[in-house]
């Protein structure tokens, strides 16, 4: 209105030079309009403000009152209306995964050559149809200090394992954070992440053979996060040790410890890296194998040193359509203490290696390939029973130096991020002369609340 | 021996002091650049402000990268536009940076989302239809007036955090304030002729910028939010534009080029890139330069 009255008098007005007494009470009259109008338009303005505000404080309380994680409420929020019984229940979530595999050797002779049997979950699994391992974690926050969680497996052999149960700080502010219970451990860069996010159907073959899968302690784990620009952060954890390579010993006291360091920061907008040292040392006490009909114990300590690095990459840092990532981790593993056979024990002592080194590249829209190669060394061990002449050599064929390795590509593809469909060739040369050809058809797929994965 | 040992961890500590930042202003960190720089307008040399994403990166999809948590570690008050939009990514990031400050409910975490009203709140939660949001479409910053909504709330909270600058923060808000809505009318004038023009857009997160203008959305590239497009769908779209026709489509400078341009030359309708936020290009430096380069590509497209 006032951009119209303007238009219409704007041009007459200016042409005219001679200032009349009536043209300055018209002008004057009009800036009076035009007055009036501002104030208009800003009052209405500020009715509409408010207005808004009102709307969003109305869905603010709409929201809260269905679910718990409602937006974070204004200061002066009205309270909410009654809340539902169940607004408290802990967010559920669930993985859902399966496989079909064809595997040229028989899976029920799956061994690292040179290695002592780890006890967890190693190999390719079965042949044909799989069921994977179901996920179903369930969380919540427990009152302002503490949050919750558990996460079953649920296996295809109907078992139920607790993969992880613990409660952990919220609040403790200064970069602290302290877990405690059953959980994943912070060392090396894979252990830290559930199954389903891997890249590949199964785990690297160092963390098969030196902790049968993940290490996952009962224990308490603290961690530390610097004050820098720069993302550092330590940690440490003390654990029952009954996991693999330790095992229940039967002790009081914290009979595994294991500490680590990560840094990490940003190479520009588009690319971004992480490195880490750890260090976990656990102890086994007749921790028995069986090869060949053969029983076996050995008892003593077990250490472990592990170098993880990553790299990220996506043009501008936007992953959507294009991206990079780069991994490989180092796994030094000594053993010293007794080996036990036949009735009688002497000084055993081992060092043992591992590394793999793998790329996954998106080259389109919810395509990825990856490549990954592993490797393993065994070394010779000092078997004393051997050394003293009590047993030959061949009375111990699982310990035979041996170097196992295997390469392995796969496709994947993501209609959304609640789903994964997967290709996967090995070529898994573990066992001593016998190299299997692997093919693994996976899907992978998210219910519920989708928990945030981490870098 | 012991000499050694101390000069080492004097090194130590001084080279950690060395790379240790500065506390003398208050931190922000805002997950968008759009927050970014409506404190920048609303505090000024009072802050020291930085953006989790970059206008260019997909705010649905941001890596947890280490930087961005050191970042989250150091910072006094979190902006954020909430409302799901960062839950893929936030919570994790929160929690890891073990900074108490800024986890939700605390006055060190703002959300944005949460003081103007929203649209498309489902009435059905169903993840066959797509990346749905519960609490509503998240990208609100697009109609001008919710960024003023904000800003009002946003200057309280920083005085709140920052009382020693309240005053400050009210007097740069009041001039802000002032100069958004003489822009906001400025725009609305420029765009009147976008009143009624039906367009195609590549995700819902336009809609807050397509309400404020009176524009028509009459399809999206993708066939479900957060689904990617295919061929397929791209064709179905095709057919259902010749009996609805659409003047143009619509995409943000983060989003894909592909299926725009793809649609653009079977329809023969102009591709258009917004920005969408700060810092897509030179163009767009600041919020005010945000709409006036979004509404003049709009107008531009129609004419």
């Amino acid at each position: 209105m006032s951009v119209a009255l303007a238009a219409a008098f704007a041009l007459p007005l200016s042409a005219q030079a001679a200032d009349t007494p009536e043209l300055a009470a018209i002008r004057a009259q009009i800036a009076e309009m035009k007055q009036s109008y501002e104030a208009r338009l800003q009052a209405l303005e500020a009715r509409l403000q408010d207005a808004q505000a009102a709307v969003a404080e109305a869905q603010n309380a709409a929201a809260s009152a269905q679910q718990a994680a409602a937006p974070a409420a204004p200061v002066a929020a009205p309270a909410p209306a009654a809340q539902a019984d169940n607004s408290f229940n802990p967010s559920i979530s669930l993985i859902l995964g399966g496989s079909f595999s064809n595997l040229s050797q028989d899976p029920g002779t799956y061994r690292f050559g040179g290695f002592m049997p780890p006890a967890g979950e190693t190999g390719p699994g079965r042949r044909g149809f799989n069921l994977g391992e179901s996920e179903l974690t369930m969380g919540a926050n427990i009152d302002p200090m503490f949050a919750g969680q558990l996460t079953f497996a649920l296996s295809g052999e109907n078992e139920v394992e607790v993969e992880e149960a613990f409660v952990r700080t919220r609040s403790l502010g200064a970069g602290m954070n302290l877990k405690a219970g059953r959980f994943l451990s912070g060392v090396g860069y894979l252990n830290g992440q559930h199954s389903h996010t891997w890249d590949f159907v199964d785990a690297p073959l160092a963390y098969q053979a030196f902790f049968g899968g993940q290490y996952k302690p009962d224990g308490v784990q603290a961690r530390w996060l610097a004050p820098l620009d720069t993302f550092v952060e330590v940690g440490a954890e003390l654990g029952s040790g009954r996991t693999f390579p330790g095992n229940d010993r039967n002790k009081n006291g914290f009979n595994a410890t294991s500490v680590f360091a990560h840094a990490g920061d940003d190479i520009g907008d588009s690319a971004s890296w992480r490195a880490g040292l750890s260090w976990l040392s656990t102890g086994a006490a007749g921790r028995d194998y069986e090869f060949d009909g053969i029983q076996n114990a050995f008892s003593g300590r077990s250490s472990i040193w592990m170098a993880d690095a990553v790299y990220k990459w996506a043009p501008n840092g936007n992953p959507t359509s294009t991206n990079l990532k780069l991994q490989g981790e180092y796994m030094r593993r000594k053993e010293s203490g007794s080996l036990a056979s036949s009735e009688r024990a002497e000084r055993f002592a081992s060092t043992q290696s591992g590394w793999y080194l793998q790329g996954v590249y998106q080259f389109m829209p919810n395509w990825r390939v990856g490549l990954r190669h592993d490797r393993l060394a065994s070394g010779s061990p000092f078997i004393g029973l051997v050394d003293s002449g009590a047993l030959g050599i061949e009375a111990f064929p699982e310990l035979a130096s041996y170097k196992p390795k295997r390469s392995s590509v796969m496709l994947d593809w993501s209609p959304s991020e609640f789903s994964r469909l997967r290709l996967q060739f090995a070529r898994d040369e573990a066992r001593p002369g016998a190299p299997d050809n692997q093919v693994f058809l996976q899907y992978i797929m998210s219910l519920g609340t989708h928990a945030g994965h981490t870098f | 021996m012991n000499n050694i040992r101390t000069k080492l961890l004097a090194g130590c500590v001084l080279a950690l002091a060395a790379i240790a930042p500065s506390r003398a202003a208050l931190n922000v960190l805002t997950c968008e650049p759009e927050w970014a720089a409506l404190t920048q307008e609303l505090a000024g040399d009072k802050v020291s402000v930085s953006s989790a994403t970059n206008a260019l990166q997909d705010p649905h999809r941001v890596e947890a990268r280490p930087g961005l948590i050191a970042r989250t570690r150091n910072a006094d008050l979190l902006v954020c536009t909430g409302l799901d939009l960062e839950a893929g990514w936030l919570p994790l990031l929160v929690q890891q940076s073990g900074n108490a400050k800024i986890a939700r409910g605390q006055p060190g975490y703002f959300e944005a989302g949460s003081f103007v009203p929203r649209l498309d709140v489902p009435t059905k939660l169903d993840r066959a239809e797509g990346d749905v949001h519960a609490f509503g479409n998240p990208h609100v910053h697009l109609n001008p007036h919710n960024i003023a909504l904000v800003s009002v709330q946003l200057a309280k909270r920083l005085a709140a955090i920052d009382p020693a600058n309240a005053a400050v923060y009210s007097a740069r808000q009041a001039d802000f304030a002032a100069r958004w809505t003489a822009a906001m009318r400025k725009w609305e004038t420029q765009a009147a002729p976008l009143r009624g023009v039906a367009l195609v857009e590549h995700h819902r997160n336009m809609e807050y910028l397509l309400s404020w203008l009176g524009m028509r959305q009459v399809g999206t590239l993708e066939p479900k939010p957060g689904v990617e497009p295919s061929a397929a769908q791209l064709g179905q779209l095709l057919a259902q534009l010749q009996q609805q026709p659409a003047r143009l489509v619509l995409r943000a400078a983060y989003q894909d080029e592909r299926a725009s341009s793809w649609l653009s030359q079977r329809a023969r309708i102009p591709a258009v890139v917004i920005p969408y936020t700060v810092g897509a290009d030179n163009e767009s430096r600041d919020l005010f330069a945000l709409f006036d380069t979004t509404v003049q590509r709009l107008t531009q497209a129609v004419k």
